[in-house]
């Protein structure tokens, strides 16, 4: 710490960190365009000017960029200088001779960081009386909207996209003051993280482009903490609403977890919550009925004998209210057994392990990674950005060793050049990431399995390992057991996706070989990790169940077993009821078929792949009929009423009470308002309907409020809504919420994660399988993931649709050359891929795609030419 | 000298007064916007004299709301005991010779009983609301109607004493050669404010006082009980105008017109000087009301008593 | 209590003034052409819907009796979708107008509204659309305005110069 004057005032700051970043952790305003919390300081805007003075006599000084100054002992600074002052207002004007008119339709009004400073620095009028420049924009894709026009030149854009996203086709062009930003030629901007350039972007060049759709401005959004339900990696969002309709998702900080950034699935999918396929009334037989009349159906039938099938994809709620409506022993996970028993195996190595499970956080700070069969870039997006990140943290050392702080972004830059810390990919295919991998292994589950073993018994020899590697292989598994023994923070990835136990178990021997690494897993769906814990039998016994009726809840099945089977399973059964927010084939198959909230229109607990607990609460005001399932399956009326009965029915999940404050929480007696103070057209907005204004909607479930009512003051970091205070009006306002910048929340970070710390002692796991070979006329089918199109709910949304893939085989050139454009695969006609990191033997189809959704993979099957 | 049809007198004085009552409201109105350069009422009827009917139409038909914190009994009974007793008091008022109730020989101190039993309707009132304003509004009542009350009193007895009675018709006739406002100027000025202040009219609307008490005693107060009320009050400017006719003016006694003319004119220029009173004179602060009640009023009507009492006594 | 008879015949002498009051309904009062009555919205000079829905006029509003949708043509041009104001709420404090950044909403002297019902205060869009420029004649946001729509493209708006080409490199 040092002790340093701003404006003839003593504070401590951290002598780590630049000036800028130092005053705003002490909640002060400076403005600032370049700098980013995440992404450090380049001092190209020149707008966070202070004056430094040399000691208590100078009365001069000199005017330095906060953004480029550290934090020195003694040093004496003032924001307030005349000076200063008067150069930051300069800067602004300079900055704004080019900048259109048109505030008014810019989607970037009222949330726009170069709107709230301006008017900090205090510029009002413009003097150049000359011509603006003026761009073309450019198309890039269903997310992003382009406004050249707007932009200041900070140059985040191109930071974020090129140095900290790892994409290469957003670039600046041109010079002096023409430089463009965007595309060579119009184009889908290629990287899986290009959405957060409507937040990193401080006006509105990079826009929304769904939101565009339907806009709305951030003061009229009624907003809530959501989590986000699209991977298993649980980030946090804030859900808006306005007219009863989501408008739009934006990333929730959360320090532990996503930090400043989402994935373009998790921010653009959101759209399914209000397709056309949504299910907006129950239905008998496919005629409509009332919801008590539904509600009483399912009771009746319940009470005459039913299953329950869960989801991964409904909350922790929601699956026990199905158990306890059945019974505990008439329930059944909605997983196939082989996911099950991964998940299971995860649980226990996280659980009982001694190696913890990393959140995102220590995953970005990881100094040497291993992934163990996984594309973690399409599995779970947003961990993949966090990887990019570890990437750097080696060659950091060389920074340090030059003495330049490591937020002075592009020196640090300059002196690592291309170094790249140590990542090692094994995976089926080519993955996002391998641009930045030390070294990449393409093999079989099996043989990536076995790199593994070899690996940790190249760690602890008294750990088992595969005879008969061949050379090379062996070679990477002692470079690899060398970059994780030197590395002060190592971390194992891996994961279900190639549906091999044995890659998890190789994992965990790695990870356990090594002392103080952590385990990151994957995990399918939003809340597989929780249904996991609930320890419930595979879908696959409830083939032998015996009953009048199935419940099923949020599922599927048709994505989670083939259609035959499913058919088979339902047949047995006199009675369907569905619970599900899109009409699906399974859906299609129910006698009563009840609309269940999505997200965004109820609360529910889920559990993230690393095992943290988070709640997300609901956004829309509740319509009727659509309830979330727990409350549709009866028994409850509150959220509270049922945590409390899961948390003492199951003791391993007692922690779910813990992951927000309960309903009866106040803030100084108020509930915390999920509309901000300035939301408008209370009066006006159902006046068509009706000139007596509606009682806001009463919410039993949480602190939160339907209105704008209430305490406008911190809340904990579970039940924040959306950040905002005075003069910052963009999403930037998180720095005033951090009890350190880029750093945890005053609040708190939401969340509780259940393996944070490692378990007891271990024994290695040694069923070590023999080498994959391949077969003649025979492949086996491997998934290949896909961030747009492999998840089910984020398919339904139109921009992330528009990206998904279309059904193929991917074969190895060479398996490939005695087929034609074209191949036959279990009766049906498929484009043939041509993949060359693939291995030979392994054909990869599109994970949950259809028609390959309902396989249960890897396996093996014949693929022949088209007759 | 009762009236020889009691039941005749009761109906014709009932009926004559609450019509007037009533027409005050339209005359209230239309004068205060005469002297502050307005119209007033003008558009129901010929100028605007169905707007009492109107009004009379409306307050009849509003809700009748008792809140349910009030003390639902004496909520009901105050501001019917305004009323009353004000009605009561005009029995013992000679309008004209013959046109009486009933000619009491303690006429005087029955109106001054009655006047004080009115005070409770007010004070009732404030305290069966449950509500601080009202509360507040009664209290102030009962202090300057306490107040007031006393001098009011001791400024008519040097009418009681030149007159050698309580009895109202004597009272009258006593002024047959001259009108005891020539004697008793300061008993009459003394008796003018008492009695502005006993009907609480401006400048002495301190338990009303909408700009601090919303209203005071009535604010709970809806709809014919309301009315009530306002009825009262204006039946009060009627019977102090009426006594002060009767005591300083001759009542009904002058020439060439009828006596009933002549009382009904006395009266009514009264009560235009009531209206124009609230017309020009703002409300004073409650402790100013208090001292010059007690430290001027109250002084002056003990030396207009002795003085009356030593010259009456001097001159036999 | 000399000031008190003093006021008392001053007070009388109005007697004899002349009346202030406008017989309304039979006559009627001059009302400036500032005058905050009836909200309107405005077209531009070449007819086109002057509200660009920037939302400004329902963020300003106090009693929040103003709510709008945004939406844009083919050609990028944005309009409200629907328009609605609540006049049973409206106080007429012409915040709006003076909010709003394209003079497309704006207060004229009309204050003859009254209703029986109340639904019928609730003004939509093609109830507040004039055909007109109101107040401010002459004034076209889009001239201005750096963004491209239909008749007007990049670099044609006033005070812009044509859009550069990015591609090239010379100083």
């Amino acid at each position: 710490m040092a002790t340093v004057h701003v404006d003839n005032q003593r504070y401590e700051m951290d002598d780590k960190q630049n000036l800028l970043q130092a005053c705003l952790q002490l909640k002060m305003d400076l403005p600032y365009f370049c700098w980013h919390p995440a992404m450090g300081s380049v001092g190209a805007c020149r707008q966070c000017a202070v004056k430094q003075f040399k000691d208590e006599s100078d009365q001069h000084g000199k005017i330095v960029m906060a953004c480029m100054t550290p934090v020195t002992e003694g040093a004496r600074i003032s924001i307030q200088d005349a000076e200063a002052v008067e150069f930051r207002a300069a800067v602004i004007e300079g900055l704004m001779i080019n900048h259109p008119h048109d505030c008014p339709v810019c989607d970037e009004g009222g949330e726009c960081h170069l709107q709230d400073m301006t008017v900090m620095t205090g510029h009002n009028y413009r003097r150049y009386a000359f011509e603006k420049r003026t761009f073309r924009n450019q198309n890039l894709g269903p997310f992003l909207n382009h406004e050249m026009n707007r932009c200041i030149q900070c140059y985040r854009c191109v930071r974020f996209y090129r140095e900290y996203a790892g994409g290469n086709d957003l670039n600046a062009f041109a010079l002096r003051n023409i430089v463009f930003f965007g595309r060579d030629k119009d184009g889908v901007l290629e990287n899986e993280f290009a959405g957060n350039l409507v937040e990193v972007c401080p006006t509105g060049v990079f826009t929304d482009k769904t939101l565009k759709q339907h806009y709305t401005r951030k003061w009229d959004l009624q907003m809530a903490p959501s989590v986000c339900v699209h991977c298993a990696v649980g980030c946090n969002i804030t859900a808006a609403e306005r007219y009863g309709m989501l408008r739009r998702l934006v990333n929730r900080y959360n320090g532990e977890v996503n930090g400043y950034f989402l994935c373009d699935r998790g921010r653009f999918g959101y759209e399914f919550v209000n397709s056309q396929r949504r299910i907006r009334k129950p239905l008998r037989h496919g005629q409509p009925v009332g919801l008590e009349d539904a509600r009483a159906g399912l009771r009746k039938l319940a009470a005459g004998g039913a299953i329950g099938i869960g989801s991964p994809r409904a909350s922790l709620e929601s699956n026990f209210a199905l158990r306890s409506l059945v019974g505990a022993d008439y329930f059944f996970a909605g997983i196939p057994g082989r996911e099950a028993a991964l998940l299971k195996l995860m649980l226990e190595i996280l659980g009982n392990g001694p190696a913890p499970a990393a959140s995102l956080r220590e995953i970005e700070h990881s100094d040497a990674v291993l992934v163990l069969g996984e594309d973690v870039t399409n599995v779970a997006p947003r961990m993949a950005l966090s990887l990019r990140q570890a990437v750097r943290q080696q060659p950091m050392e060389i920074a340090e060793r030059l003495r330049i702080p490591l937020w002075m972004d592009h020196a640090v830059r300059e002196a690592v050049q291309d170094e790249k810390g140590p990542l090692f990919i094994a995976a089926a295919s080519a993955t996002r990431l391998d641009d930045v991998a030390a070294a990449t292994f393409r093999g079989a589950p099996d043989d990536i399995a076995r790199l593994g073993f070899a690996v940790a018994q190249a760690l602890d020899p008294a750990a088992p390992g595969p005879e008969d590697l061949p050379g090379q292989t062996r070679e990477l598994a002692a470079r690899i057991a060398a970059a994780l023994k030197g590395a002060k923070r190592p971390l194992i990835v891996s994961g279900p996706s190639l549906g091999s136990a044995a890659i998890i178990q190789a994992a965990a021997n790695v990870a356990w070989a090594l002392a103080g690494a952590h385990l990151a897993f994957t995990a399918a769906e939003a809340n597989s990790m929780g249904l996991a814990m609930m320890e419930a039998p595979a879908l696959d016994a409830a083939q032998a169940a015996t009953a009048e009726t199935a419940i099923i809840v949020e599922n599927d099945l048709y994505r989670r077993l083939p259609a035959a089977e499913v058919d088979q399973l339902l047949a047995r059964f006199g009675h369907v009821v569905v619970l599900d927010h899109l009409e699906n084939a399974t859906t299609a198959k129910a006698e009563l078929l009840i609309p269940a909230a999505t997200f965004a229109e109820g609360e529910g607990t889920l559990m993230s792949s690393e095992g943290r607990l988070q709640r997300f609460f609901a956004a829309l005001s509740p319509t009727e009929p659509v309830e979330p399932s727990w409350r549709l399956l009866g028994g409850w009326n509150t959220l509270d009423e049922i945590i409390r009965a899961l948390a003492e029915a199951m003791p391993q999940l007692a922690a779910v009470r813990e992951a927000a404050p309960a309903a009866s929480f106040r803030m100084e007696a108020a509930k915390i308002p999920r509309q901000p103070h300035r939301y408008s057209g209370r009066t006006s907005m159902l006046a068509n309907i009706s000139v007596h204004e509606p009682k806001p909607p009463q919410d039993a479930d949480s602190p939160l409020s339907f209105s704008m009512e209430g305490n406008p003051k911190q809340p904990p970091g579970a039940l924040q809504p959306f950040f905002w205070t005075p003069g910052w009006n963009s999403y930037q306002a998180v720095n005033k919420f951090q009890e350190e910048i880029a750093g945890r929340l005053e609040a708190g970070d939401p969340g509780v994660p259940m393996f944070a710390s490692g378990g007891g002692g271990h024994a290695f796991f040694n069923a070590i399988p023999a080498a994959f070979e391949a077969r003649a006329g025979e492949w086996l089918l491997a998934p290949l993931f896909h961030i747009y199109g492999s998840e089910e709910l984020s398919r339904e949304a139109p921009a992330v649709a528009e990206l998904g893939p279309q059904p193929y085989v991917a074969l190895n050139p060479e398996d490939a050359a005695q087929f034609g454009d074209e191949v036959e695969l279990m009766g049906q006609r498929f484009r043939v891929s041509r993949i060359a990191e693939l291995p030979r033997g392994v054909a990869g189809i599109p994970a949950g795609v259809p028609p390959f959704a309902g396989l249960e993979l890897p396996a093996w099957s014949k693929i022949q030419p088209i007759q | 000298m009762t009236s020889p049809y009691p039941i005749l007198a009761i109906l014709g004085i009932l009926v004559v007064v609450m019509t007037l009552a009533a027409g005050l409201i339209w005359l209230e109105r239309r004068l205060l916007a005469l002297w502050q350069d307005r119209y007033g009422p003008n558009r129901v009827g010929p100028f605007g004299l169905l707007q009492v009917l109107a009004d009379m139409i409306k307050i009849f038909f509003k809700e009748d709301w008792i809140p349910p914190f009030a003390d639902k009994v004496v909520f009901v009974i105050a501001p019917a005991i305004i009323v009353g007793t004000v009605l009561m008091s005009f029995a013992v008022l000679p309008i004209a010779p013959g046109i009486i109730v009933s000619d009491l020989n303690i006429g005087l101190l029955f109106i001054l009983g009655m006047s004080s039993i009115g005070v409770y309707s007010v004070v009732l009132a404030g305290w069966a609301s449950d509500n601080k304003y009202s509360l507040l509004g009664g209290l102030r009542a009962a202090a300057q109607m306490l107040s007031y009350e006393v001098f009011m009193g001791l400024a008519l007895m040097g009418v009681v004493l030149l007159a050698g009675s309580f009895q109202l018709s004597e009272i009258v006739s006593a002024q047959r050669r001259v009108w005891f406002v020539v004697p008793q100027f300061a008993g009459f000025i003394l008796f003018l404010i008492a009695g502005v202040a006993e009907t609480r009219r401006l400048p002495f609307d301190l338990p009303e006082a909408e700009s601090e008490l919303i209203a005071g005693f009535h604010s709970e107060y809806s709809g014919m009980k309301f009315g009530l009320f306002f009825v009262g009050e204006y039946l009060g400017v009627i019977l102090i105008s009426s006594l002060i006719t009767i005591l300083f003016f001759g009542g009904w006694m002058g020439p060439v017109l009828p006596p009933i003319i002549w009382f009904v004119l006395k009266m009514m220029f009264f009560i235009c000087f009531f209206i124009l009173l609230r017309a020009a004179l703002p409300r004073p602060r409650f402790d100013q009301l208090m001292s010059w009640g007690w430290k001027v009023m109250l002084p002056l009507a003990l030396a207009n008593l002795l003085i009356t009492g030593a010259v009456a006594l001097a001159w036999g | 209590m000399l000031s008190t008879i003093r006021t008392l015949w001053y007070v009388f002498l109005h007697m004899f003034h002349k009346r202030v009051t406008i017989q309304y309904p039979d006559e009627k009062a001059y009302l400036a052409p500032r005058y905050r009555g009836r909200i309107i919205l405005s077209r531009d000079p070449d007819g086109g819907e002057r509200c660009v829905a920037c939302h400004l006029c329902a963020e300003a509003c106090p009693v929040d009796c103003i709510a709008l949708q945004a939406t844009e043509d083919e050609n990028g041009r944005r309009y409200p979708e629907f328009f609605r104001i609540n006049f049973s709420r409206c106080i007429f404090c012409g915040f709006c107008e003076e909010a709003c950044p394209t003079y497309a909403i704006q207060l004229t002297p009309d204050t003859e509204m009254g209703e029986y019902k109340r639904p019928n205060l609730v003004y939509e869009k093609d109830d507040l659309l004039i055909n007109g420029e109101g107040k401010y004649p002459g004034y076209n946001f889009w001239r201005v305005s750096g963004v491209k729509i239909g008749g007007k493209d990049k670099g044609e708006a006033e005070n812009e110069g044509p859009p550069v080409d990015v591609h090239r490199l010379l100083p």
